[in-house]
């Protein structure tokens, strides 16, 4: 396999999954390269390493030979201004783009790429008024599962033309494939930002809702007890409304955001979870006595759990209500005895799809709902 | 027509008196939709109540291997509910229900036939409308919608039908019911219903709908700018793009589409403009204000010679009827014309229009201008009389090359009205082989036989794997399979 020799080189020790190791790592550099790379090892086991500040999250591959690694595949592909919208290569990283005085309006940790972060759906406060990935990413460049390049809407923001298989990409943990180039759209950033911070309870945030202020992010954190919103806008409009919701809430206008702020509620031993319920149940989930943290104004909320236990107890109360809680990590003991994805509606339906997109099961197999 | 007289008789049985029709000239009134010029006559059309209808009436397809077409209120622009000859039409006109307005979770719950005006007029009374506004809202379905991933004048500020649903009812091409999402976000698993939405009826049958409700904004402000030239009004568009300013619409009229509204609903533009323009800015009071002033400054200096401010309600929608009523407008100036809608980057535009303009002189065609010029979406509306030789073909051949310059500019074959039957043909020159092989993966785990809404979309369809290849290439001789 002199191909492989010379688009591979050896795991090391850091190459390993959720603790399963890989033998091999490559670090492909263009999508024409990676698209060689998965067309040479057909039956090798991938899993798509990014950042890897997620790449805990999710149950571990059932089996992995190789790590490809985006952190070559980088790099702004365009930044066409006047229309409001980007090109970037997967493996970059979203904190460090300079787009002038426009944004992606994704919250993101250090070091996450816009690939980890498209492929698992990752958001953060702003989602109340920006939206998330799916909704941002209006173009996507992906190598299947056997090695061919497909790409799917384009650079244009209003398209219907084909089926919109970023969606698809969107939050698949890297199950369908190998996401190379995202086409996003872009945001002005905004001339004035300003944070109101108080302790009014969830209850407060239909009353918030109701007002006319514009909201970019309402988050709560039971832990403090603070319940704090982001206005952004113009200087003088965003003076008025958070004079508004200071007045509501009680609360206080700050230049800063609270330490806590788009900050996962977790402690690596801890059992890290995604909650998400409809918007009038939000207030008896910050009921349940659990440490919740995360987006009152949009009911996708994060939870610190201590044990399988409180887990279960979170999920019931999350689907009682019409939601769902998925797990995203956890420490090693308890990671095999959870159901981290929980019930998943439509899973036989997934289940085509993947076996049309990766017959063969080889991208992140056992990583995704349903054991795909 | 064997299999299809055992299957009306199985309908028969499975529906209500009433819901399968197979009179010829009552099955005629479905022969086309929005898209009038194709017209196909169904084998027969089936009326469901429930899901469980719709998914009786699948079901009795799949077991015959029939296919099937689904069908709102028929005012698709493409062709994507154009009956099939041998297949049943599935109508879903008659689940009008809106099963819940729910404002402390800001969603509604909706069956597919109910209107897209009547969420918002649902949801007002509590504060909410429905933000998708397709031109035809007032007579076209939430189902169909679905199917289209409908935009509408507003998605500039508030997004495309795939942006406001969060969960589907699905009778998928086997007959099964399968629930996706709900009112909750981020479901786990796949986004289906981003896959769903905009398929065009290729991968099933919505039977309920969950939408977001957007809070109604406290403050719009409308204004109708003229100007002198075209180029003018479009370098309006992008200093106020480049100001930062995302404003709810930015809509734009050349001289021979406001000549058209005029004729048709005297809705009193500015006369002697060459281009007007439509600025919509909605939200707080405290944004709106200070953003209107900033965006009829950049009017004035991009050489506008005359803004109008509207006043009320009633005046902001004498400014939006010239514009919304655009389309059929048209027909007072011309005897036939052909709607166009087709994407380019907002920055081109003024380019891509002189192009336009040569290619209808070079052709001897008239093209009206209507377009959504905040995100590029054009529907030049190209004139023609059929009755004098020669002229309907070339108005297909100009309205063709404007596709060609939306694809040339980086742009899209269609930014809302699909592509359905009409645009399957230049789908392959917007996404390569295996471009299209890849989005037919999706239709392969949904509809392995090819019977929701055949031959719409994709020119050429994919063999699916693990399935016998006859059944596929018998339902479209002469079409090379791979």
């Amino acid at each position: 396999m002199a191909v492989l020799d010379e688009l591979t080189r050896p795991a090391g020790d850091d190459d390993h999954v959720g603790g399963v190791p890989a033998r091999l790592v490559a670090s492909p550099k263009s999508t024409e390269e990676a698209a060689a790379l998965i067309a040479a090892t057909p039956g090798l086991a991938v899993v798509v390493r990014g950042g890897g500040t997620k790449l805990h999250w999710g149950p571990p591959p059932r089996e992995l030979d190789l790590i490809i690694d985006t952190r070559r595949l980088t790099g702004m592909v365009e930044h066409a201004a006047g229309d409001l919208i980007t090109v970037l290569r997967a493996g970059t990283p979203l904190r460090e783009l300079n787009l002038g005085d426009q944004q992606l309006a994704i919250d993101s940790p250090a070091r996450a790429t816009v690939g980890g972060t498209v492929a698992t759906g990752a958001s953060g406060p702003r989602r109340l008024h920006y939206g998330t990935a799916r909704d941002l990413l209006i173009g996507i460049t992906v190598v299947r599962a056997d090695g061919k390049v497909a790409r799917s809407g384009g650079k244009v923001v209003k398209n219907v033309a084909g089926y919109d298989l970023g969606k698809l990409y969107t939050g698949s943990y890297g199950t369908l494939g190998l996401i190379t180039e995202c086409v996003f759209r872009l945001h002005p950033r905004p001339a004035a930002a300003r944070y109101v911070r108080s302790t009014a309870p969830a209850q407060a945030v239909s009353a918030i809702l109701a007002a006319q202020v514009a909201p970019t992010a309402i988050e709560i954190d039971s832990a403090t007890g603070e319940l704090a919103v982001l206005l952004e806008g113009t200087p003088a409009g965003v003076r008025d409304r958070s004079a508004l919701v200071e007045k509501l809430l009680a609360g206080e206008v700050s230049e800063e955001a609270p330490s806590w702020w788009g900050r996962d509620p977790w402690t690596p031993d801890q059992i890290g979870m995604k909650l998400s319920v409809p918007l009038s149940k939000v207030g008896s989930l910050l009921d349940s006595g659990s440490a919740v943290r995360g987006s009152a104004g949009t009911g996708v909320l994060y939870a610190a759990a201590r044990d399988i236990t409180e887990v279960e107890g979170l999920r019931a109360h999350c689907v009682r209500s019409g939601g769902h809680a998925v797990v995203l990590t956890a420490p090693a003991p308890v990671r095999e005895i959870l159901d981290m994805w929980g019930p998943t509606p439509g899973l036989a339906l997934m289940r085509r799809v993947k076996n049309q997109f990766d017959p063969e099961h080889r991208f992140a197999p056992g990583r995704f709902v349903g054991g795909i | 027509m064997a299999d299809i007289d055992a299957l009306t008789q199985r309908l028969r049985a499975e529906l209500g008196p009433g819901q399968v029709v197979t009179d010829r000239q009552e099955l005629r009134t479905y022969e086309c939709d929005g898209l009038a010029h194709y017209q196909v006559i169904p084998a027969l059309v089936a009326l469901p109540h429930t899901a469980a209808q719709v998914a009786a009436v699948v079901k009795a397809c799949a077991d015959a291997g029939v296919p099937f077409v689904a069908r709102g209120s028929g005012t698709g622009l493409s062709g994507g509910a154009l009956p099939h000859a041998e297949g049943v039409l599935i109508v879903t006109a008659q689940m009008r229900r809106i099963v819940e307005i729910a404002p402390a979770d800001e969603r509604a719950v909706v069956e597919p036939g109910v209107i897209n005006l009547q969420i918002t007029k649902a949801a007002t009374p509590d504060g909410y409308y429905y933000a998708p506004d397709p031109s035809s809202q007032q007579i076209c379905s939430i189902g169909g919608n679905v199917a289209e991933n409908s935009g509408g004048a507003h998605c500039l500020k508030y997004g495309f039908t795939t942006n406001h649903v969060t969960g589907l009812r699905i009778v998928t091409p086997d007959g099964e019911q399968v629930r996706l999402g709900g009112r909750a976000l981020d479901p786990p698993g796949y986004d289906l219903i981003g896959a769903f939405v905009g398929s065009e009826g290729t991968l099933g049958v919505a039977t309920e709908v969950t939408v977001k409700l957007t809070r109604l904004p406290e403050s719009v402000r409308t204004l109708l700018a003229a100007f002198p030239s075209i180029d003018q009004a479009g370098a309006a568009t992008s200093a106020i793009i480049a100001a930062g300013v995302v404003p709810a619409a930015i809509e734009m009229m050349d001289a021979l589409a406001i000549e058209a509204a005029e004729a048709a609903v005297a809705c009193g533009y500015p006369p002697g403009a060459a281009a007007v323009l439509i600025v919509e800015l909605d939200g707080p009071a405290a944004e709106v204000e200070a953003q209107f002033v900033q965006v009829t400054d950049l009017c004035r200096r991009a050489g506008a010679f005359e803004i109008r401010i509207a006043a009320d309600d009633a005046e902001r929608a004498l400014f939006w009827k010239g514009r919304k009523s655009a389309f059929a407008a048209v027909g007072r100036i011309s005897p036939d014309y052909i709607v166009q809608d087709g994407v380019i980057p907002r920055t081109a535009l003024p380019e891509v229009l002189r192009r336009i303009s040569d290619l209808a002189g070079e052709h001897g065609v008239r093209v009206a201008n209507v377009f959504h010029a905040g995100d590029g979406n054009l529907h030049p509306l190209v004139l023609f009389d059929a009755r004098v030789s020669g002229e309907a073909e070339r108005a297909e051949k100009v309205s063709g090359a404007i596709i060609d310059l939306c694809i040339e500019y980086g742009g899209s074959i269609t930014g809302e009205h699909g592509v359905g039957m009409d645009k399957a043909k230049y789908l392959p020159r917007m996404f390569g082989e295996d471009d299209l092989d890849t989005m037919q993966l999706v239709r392969c785990a949904f509809d392995p036989d090819h019977l929701a809404n055949p031959g719409k979309v994709f020119p050429t369809p994919r063999l699916c794997g693990e399935r016998p290849g006859g059944q596929v290439a018998a339902r479209f001789p002469g079409v090379e399979v791979y």
